[in-house]
């Protein structure tokens, strides 16, 4: 029995803020739920995914989000609950769609749930989508502990369901990645029914047909249905307020930084000097319970991540009432008291805290500092970021470098979002030049690809995975191929979403419920396409080299190559190995080799060390994974591999 | 002999090592165990690098009463469990105080830059003294090497210090409890070869403290 379906009622677990959401959706009886993987919010679909059968459910994972908010919007449209759940910085893939979604009203609830990443723990930007609520119009909503994440799930279908509005509710790494206790509620009985009315009075939202327009009328509705929800939000649980009766600070906050918040309190013993009013409700903002809390002190600091919405919300109510709740001094990000850049954590609040109340506060003691950060700072070397051992990347940009540098004329890569990402760092030999959206390296591809015109004469290349494929790169490549764009575009197929747990994506045959699915062929598309395809295995050096140079000499129009292999880590390969590596301590030179010790100081494979005592390369076999590569890359030899029976 | 309750509330534990060590298992594993037994447990994890060489971290919150903060203040931590032993000295350069102890795996595992030569990794010794000046008490056992050696497998590593954990009688962790946890995932034969880790890992603890005072 997976976790989150078990029925007991008030059962007490430790669930990760994501299982806690999937947890919340099934106590709502959500019947369709949709998204596209991405750190930090993959397990929810993923566990949703396993309780398909045992709850009446259909999952996905889409193409893209805009796809995800879609497919969820047609099991809204028909009366059922549905949810689209996006990675950090997805709300603005999905968001053209979502602005007309926001427009045209829902029925069975949906709720849209993106999980962000402050501070960019595991992605290349910090986005912050709570402006999307504002933009567009449509309710936001924060959990601001474990339990919450449950319970404000479950709550924003009975939501949607009562504004016929889509409902956002905003995550982070911190509450999604971390885990804490939640007490399970009762799951529903579930007959889904599933029917589009469509044929009733075009304007009644209920049994008409859906859109956004005629927009005055329908835009009208949404303003009514934000105007409801101030009122709901006006007496919601989920704003709370612990502290003094008239504090002489007030904070407010949202989301994980109500943790944050709670624990700079505690730590500097000002529970009886400062209040704290945590907001679930966060946008639009409910102005008769912001309006009490802030006549009951002249001083108010904001703290949240990342951009200063909350902060700017709140003084806009502030503005407007302030004849009756008189003239506050504001702290926050605007002025300071807050980074305005990167995570919040416990001490980044205290040191507000402790400026404005005038307190002194040691984290760690002078006198530990002293001594442990020399040492730290000295002695422990820092960890960058590298492939894994056995990563087919490693050998791709291997590959893509040396062609590169033979072919002699400073042509460049377009880089991607995937762990191919690294590639732009000394571990993928910094080859990829830009790094941006997905899908971005491409369309930036095609259009380097027309500055020939202009001087250009550099070969341009791009980088992307099979999922990013998928997502982004068709569209960029279709315009690179009908402008005749000179580009090559090598695809990254490592068979599986690898960077964010192998969740499928549409060049597999299994979907996330794990049913047999239509497996599209990656190269048969670009073929069609009109491009020139060649596929190797980026393990086979020669081949592929020999591949590349080719393409790179073709001088109009679209090549692609598509480098095949399964990523390390996969199911089918982690903890097997194909090779037993050695070297042979004759044949390695060390220094005097010439080689410039190029496997271990270039090539840097974790698997591959140095040995200082004796002067040679040696194998770490805990790290090793025995695909074999290095034995390519050593000029004399010296790297053995054995098949493994 | 086990404790029954918790020295600090909250008690504040660091598991800290690099990513594919196993560091969120482990935290899981123990978090868990500490839940069944009625503690509140908040679990804060830096995974975004785990499975690409970067440090990782994970913060344990243990209480009777609330959720935590996922991040642990600085300077507060109680106990760094260290599943690679110069992240413990990063860890506690950032969490430690005069009072924290350290539960330390002694297997190395070499940061690219280090492979390459462009940096040294310090000696067993060094890194030992250090941790002994920045702890009121350090244990340290060599849990890959015994996992690769009997069980071929170094991320059976992670349980022996789990064992060992238990063994330091810091916090109210039984055999028992971690059965009960890791037989709601694993099967009989793997639950066998875990609970067999554990149990090792508690005596190399018991044998890294009797050669300490001796």
């Amino acid at each position: 029995m997976n976790l989150i379906a078990k029925q007991e009622k008030d059962g007490r677990y430790l669930l990760m803020g994501n299982e806690a959401i999937a947890r919340g959706a099934l106590e709502a009886g959500v019947a369709v739920a949709a998204g596209y993987p991405g750190t930090p919010s993959s397990e929810i679909i993923e566990n949703l995914a396993r309780v398909t059968t045992e709850r009446d459910l259909y999952v996905e994972w889409s193409t893209n989000e805009k796809v995800a908010m879609e497919v969820a919007a047609a099991g809204s449209f028909a009366e059922l609950r549905s949810l689209c759940i996006l990675k950090q910085n997805g709300v603005n893939v999905a968001s053209d769609f979502f602005l007309h979604l926001a427009g045209s009203g829902t029925r069975g609830g949906m709720v849209i749930i993106p999980c962000e990443d402050p501070g960019a723990l595991s992605s290349i930007n910090e986005g912050d989508s709570r402006h999307f609520s504002r933009m567009l119009e449509v309710p936001l909503i924060e959990p601001g502990n474990f339990q919450e994440a449950k319970d404000m799930t479950k709550w924003a279908f009975e939501l949607s369901e009562t504004l016929r509005c889509p409902v956002m509710l905003r995550s982070v790494t911190r509450l999604s990645h971390a885990s804490g206790n939640v007490v399970f509620g009762e799951l529903p009985v579930t007959h889904h029914k599933a029917r589009f009315q469509h044929d009733g009075f075009i304007l009644d939202p209920d049994t008409g047909m859906i859109s956004s327009a005629p927009v005055a009328y329908r835009h009208g509705l949404q303003q009514e249905k934000l105007q409801k929800a101030i009122e709901l939000f006006e007496t919601s649980p989920f704003n709370t307020y612990t502290g003094p009766e008239n504090p002489e600070l007030l904070v407010i906050t949202s989301s994980a930084c109500n943790l944050y918040t709670k624990e700079a309190i505690q730590l500097l013993d000002v529970g009886d000097r400062v209040g704290l009013l945590k907001l679930g409700t966060t946008w639009p903002l409910p102005p008769k319970l912001l309006g009490k809390y802030l006549a009951t002190t002249d001083k108010i600091l904001i703290v949240e991540e990342v951009i200063p919405f909350l902060e700017e919300n709140v003084k806009i109510l502030a503005a407007e009432t302030a004849e009756t709740i008189g003239i506050k001094k504001f702290y926050g990000k605007r002025d300071g008291s807050i980074p305005s850049v990167n995570e919040l954590n416990p001490d980044l609040v205290i040191t507000a805290l402790a400026n404005i109340l005038e307190l002194n506060y040691e984290g760690v003691a002078a006198a530990y500092t002293e001594k442990a950060l020399p040492l730290a700072f000295l002695n422990a070397p820092v960890r960058d970021l590298t492939f894994c051992p056995g990563c087919p990347h490693r050998a791709s940009f291997w590959n893509i470098r040396t062609v590169l540098k033979k072919d002699n004329r400073e042509g460049f890569v377009c880089g991607d979002i995937g762990c191919y990402s690294l590639a732009m760092l000394p571990t993928g030999f910094s080859t990829t030049k830009t790094m941006h959206a997905m899908g971005s390296g491409t369309g930036i591809a095609s259009g380097f690809g027309q500055l020939a015109r202009f001087g250009m004469d550099q070969p341009v290349l791009s980088v992307c995975g099979d999922s990013t494929f998928f997502h982004a790169v068709m569209p960029a490549l279709v315009n690179a191929v009908h402008h005749k764009s000179d580009i090559t575009l090598i695809v990254l197929d490592n068979s599986g979403t690898a960077m964010t747990g192998f969740q499928p994506h549409p060049g597999l045959e299994v979907d996330a419920q794990g049913s047999e699915a239509l497996k599209l062929d990656i190269q048969a598309i670009c073929e069609s396409m009109g491009a020139t395809v060649q596929v190797t295995d980026p393990f086979d050096f020669k081949a592929t080299q020999n591949a590349l140079f080719e393409m790179l000499q073709i001088k109009s129009g679209v090549k692609v190559l598509v480098l095949k292999q399964s990523c390390a880590l996969s199911p089918e390969k982690k903890h097997t190995r194909r090779f037993e590596m050695s070297v042979d301590s004759a044949s390695c030179l060390g220094e005097d080799c010439g080689c410039n010790r190029l496997c271990t100081r270039i090539f840097r494979c974790p698997g591959l060390v140095w040995d200082k005592v004796n002067g040679i390369s040696k194998i770490d076999d805990a790290i090793c994974s025995g695909c074999g590569v290095c034995a390519s890359i050593c000029p004399v030899g010296a790297i053995e591999k054995r098949e493994v029976a | 002999m086990e404790k029954q309750t918790i020295q600090s509330d909250p008690y504040n534990l660091i598991i800290t090592g690099v990513g594919g060590q196993g560091n969120v298992m482990a935290s899981r594993v123990l978090g868990n165990m500490l839940s069944n037994n009625g503690y509140t447990v908040t679990i804060g994890e830096t995974f975004g690098a785990s499975q690409r060489g970067g440090s990782v971290m994970s913060h344990l919150r243990i209480s009777l009463t609330d959720s935590y903060s996922p991040q642990i203040a600085k300077g507060r931590a109680h106990m760094v469990v260290a599943l690679e032993p110069i992240e413990a000295i990063r860890v506690l350069a950032q969490y430690g105080n005069e009072n924290v102890k350290v539960l330390c795996n002694t297997r190395p595992i070499h940061s690219v830059g280090v492979i390459s030569g462009e940096q040294k990794y310090p000696s067993q010794e060094e890194i030992q003294t250090w941790v002994n000046d920045l702890s009121s008490q350090a244990w340290f056992i060599n849990a890959t090497d015994e996992a690769m050696s009997q069980m071929k497998n170094p991320i059976f590593g992670n349980i022996m210090l789990l064992g060992a954990l238990a063994a330091t009688n810091e916090l109210p962790l039984s055999i028992d409890d971690f059965e009960a946890v890791i037989s709601e995932t694993m099967t009989p034969d793997k639950v066998q070869l875990n609970l067999a880790a554990y149990e090792k890992g508690g005596q190399m603890l018991t044998q890294a403290t009797a050669s300490v005072s001796g």
